[in-house]
């Protein structure tokens, strides 16, 4: 009975709205330097959909489906990712962080230098850090019922 | 004027909650409720009378925008404040796997 | 040559990060990463010492100018303090490589470690005020998970009462930022010690109470000490000597003599309290002591007590007040990891904290009851060692002013701490009945980080001496009771 997830009806809906609730994050992580929101907020709505995920299918779906590891690297590896940006403004003008890449013109897309760069960082870290931090949650109440018989 | 008085209000609100109640589940929404004011209370000093939102789109002409300095500042405390509440709920499902309870009275075995 | 400033802060993030990547169930390269950043940490330091007593450093983050960014200022005090952390986290490193293996073997302690350091790094080198409050909730986030590192049930207990009051405590900070962003529209603290007398005066009273409660929270001044026993005592040892070395004193001590002497200015009044509250301090802590059988609890209220002495000489604020307040700051750091290395070997050795379950140790742990012989006559200010020079300094600051009610305290605050140590040697190291052992050995780090800080107390008693008095101390005073140094260095140049 445990370990199922939830009901049919629950487990069909979410099939669909989980790729809808994914594209609307990335949507708000890329546009982080036009309109409101940014790395974090876009990183919390992702997480939010692999948290959908985990709640609708059950514990043993989503481990087979999301694959531990390759977040577990995603998480520690965008953060160096950001201290090797950092660097490299030292590299290039002096100060750390400072915006050094070619800088566009206004409200395009791909313009403002670093700023859609470290977006897409943060993002990436925010949502394996937050869904680790759920998934460990998760996971405890399990080891601990275990333990328990 | 009236906005900061109730402001404050919702800080002693949290306060009160810390201070009193029994519950570990309770303190923790009670601390929540404290950051939530501090975060209101920042916000509220960014408001200028007759200010629009501090965004340029595309062929706007600039006008008397709302600082948004303090609005950085409130994002970033939010994700502090985040990470606190996920590691006090850690700890408050790990201090019910070791004494059974959650009441504070209960859990008192460092004294002195 | 311009020190770049911000690898304090890129460094041991970096290794932390590596860290978590790499390590997965063993730790060499977790150990052989850390110990290697806080190595390089520490010459860096050293070497950033020796270049700012000439001329001061600041660093513009992101190449905009002044007030309108976030600043890193490195003068002689920040330099000071920068060694202090280096040194005592890089014995830290040494002792846990053998006593976390008894917890688990994971690398993850390390990773915590490095973000530690980081966080109080980047609290001493900022120049920005809302900077300040973001690097304090990192040191602190990492300082509520390794109090609880070690799994038992009294350390959930004790890391809950700490993030709580700690979260209190910065909720207020955070509600003072917002009312100085509010009067003064400009986060840099050179900016604001600028423009401190142009403002309302209430609204500066106002702001330098919300400062101290907050801040002195941090740093366990007397009426807000209630989370340091519980959360020190019940700590593994490398990280209980972490904490009440260098995290109050990075934290809370350095934060206040820095917005009280630099920015927001003390009056008279705000001298008086410090002072005061400095010398309660001293003597609620060492009679709290008395009452201890637990050796680590005992410890933590000992803390307390020294603590008060350095709000005593900051409450004094004449050249020598501060001179043994720093003095002090260092001593306290090294004599107090030193202590509570001591009782993490005899822990791991008798498998109890109790003293009445102590015996006679002197035979089976040589190094130990050796050093903590040294370490107990550090404290309680006994000659030729670093605690009674500190001491003597403060003691002769206090008569030359005119306060001889507070230096009397300080003088029954030595004895009283005298006499509690004595009451640790005799019950723990000396006693009469033999203990049963559970461990065979002290391991070989454990025994040298104890040795390296053992030598340290004796090394740091020469800075006494006049000639070399000069060289460190007083560019590191004079920094601190200077107000508009500071703002020319940040502003002007």
């Amino acid at each position: 009975m445990k370990n199922k997830g939830m009901t049919i009806i629950v487990k069909t809906i979410t099939r669909i709205t989980v790729w809808l609730i994914l594209v609307y994050g990335i949507y708000i992580i890329l546009h982080g330097h036009l309109t409101p929101g940014g790395g974090f907020p876009g990183g919390v709505i992702i997480a939010l959909a692999f948290l959908n995920v985990l709640l609708a299918q059950g514990r043993e779906f989503t481990k087979n489906w999301l694959k531990m590891n390759l977040l577990h690297d995603l998480e520690a590896t965008s953060a160096i990712l950001y201290l090797i940006v950092g660097i490299l403004g030292i590299s290039f003008t002096g100060y750390f962080l400072s915006n050094f890449l070619p800088k566009g013109k206004l409200f395009n897309l791909i313009s403002a230098g670093t700023i859609p760069v470290l977006n897409i960082i943060i993002g990436l870290k925010v949502c394996a850090g937050l869904f680790f931090v759920l998934w460990s949650l998760a996971i405890f109440h399990l080891a601990s019922k275990e333990e328990e018989k | 004027m009236i906005v900061y008085i109730l402001c404050f209000i919702l800080f002693l609100v949290g306060v009160y909650g810390v201070l009193t109640k029994k519950d570990l589940i309770k303190i923790i929404l009670a601390l929540s409720i404290m950051e939530y004011s501090a975060n209101l209370f920042l916000i509220l000093f960014a408001y200028k009378s007759g200010g629009g939102m501090p965004i340029l789109s595309k062929g706007e002409k600039i006008q008397g925008m709302v600082d948004p300095l303090p609005q950085a500042l409130v994002l970033t405390s939010i994700v502090i404040e985040l990470g606190i509440t996920a590691m006090l709920v850690a700890f408050a499902i790990r201090l019910y796997q070791k004494y059974e309870t959650f009441d504070i009275t209960k859990i008192r075995r460092l004294s002195g | 040559m311009i020190l770049p400033l911000p690898y304090f802060i890129v460094i041991p993030l970096l290794a932390a990060f590596l860290i978590s990547l790499i390590s997965d169930e063993k730790d060499h390269w977790a150990i052989i990463l850390s110990v290697a950043s806080i190595i390089s940490l520490l010459v860096i330091s050293i070497a950033g010492f020796i270049h700012v007593i000439g001329d001061n450093i600041v660093y513009k983050l992101g190449g905009w100018d002044i007030p309108y960014t976030i600043c890193l200022v490195m003068d002689s005090f920040t330099a000071f303090i920068l060694i202090t952390i280096h040194l005592i986290a890089l014995t830290s490193i040494i002792y846990s490589i053998s006593y976390i293996r008894h917890f688990s073997k994971s690398g993850k302690y390390y990773s915590l470690f490095l973000l530690l350091i980081a966080g109080m790094n980047g609290v001493v080198i900022t120049g920005d005020i809302f900077n300040l409050f973001v690097f304090m909730e990192i040191a602190l986030f990492s300082a509520y998970a390794l109090v609880a590192y070690g799994n038992k049930a009294e350390q959930f207990e004790a890391a809950f009462k700490y993030a709580v009051m700690g979260s209190i405590s910065s909720t207020i900070i955070l509600i003072g930022i917002g009312i100085t962003y509010s009067a003064f529209s400009t986060l840099t603290m050179a900016d604001i010690a600028n423009q401190v007398e142009s403002v309302d005066s209430g609204i500066v009273t106002w702001l330098r109470c919300i400062f101290a409660v907050g801040f002195g929270l941090k740093a366990a001044i007397i009426p807000f000490h209630a989370w340091l026993p519980d959360a020190h005592s019940s700590a593994p040892a490398p990280i209980s000597s972490m904490l009440s070395g260098v995290l109050i004193k990075a934290l809370g001590i350095y934060v206040i003599i820095r917005l009280f002497f630099n920015v927001f200015g003390a009056p008279q009044i705000f001298l008086h309290a410090f002072r005061i509250l400095g010398s309660i301090s001293i003597l609620i802590g060492v009679l709290l002591a008395r009452y201890q059988w637990d050796l680590k609890r005992l410890l933590a209220y000992h803390s307390i007590s020294q603590i008060g002495y350095i709000m005593l000489g900051i409450g004094i604020g004449s050249y020598l007040g501060i001179l043994g307040a720093v003095f002090h700051l260092l001593n306290h750091a090294i004599f107090k990891g030193l202590l509570f290395y001591n009782a993490g070997s005899v822990e791991m050795a008798v498998g109890t904290r109790d003293l009445r379950q102590m015996g006679d140790l002197k035979g089976k742990l040589p190094t130990t009851t050796g050093t903590s012989m040294i370490a107990s006559f550090s404290i309680s200010g006994l000659p030729p060692f670093n605690g009674f020079f500190s001491k003597l300094i403060l003691i002769y600051a206090a008569v030359q002013v005119g306060y001889f009610i507070h230096a009397g305290i300080a003088v029954i605050g030595s004895f009283l701490t005298l006499s509690s140590f004595l009451k640790v040697q005799k019950y723990g190291f000396l006693g009469g009945t033999e203990p049963e052992l559970t461990e065979t050995k002290i391991s070989t780090s454990m025994k040298s980080a104890m040795i390296i800080l053992t030598i340290m107390c004796l090394l740091t008693s020469i800075i006494i001496i006049p000639g070399i008095r000069e060289y460190i101390l007083r560019p590191v005073v004079y920094d601190i009771m200077s107000k508009a140094e500071y703002i020319k260095l940040v502003l002007g140049g």
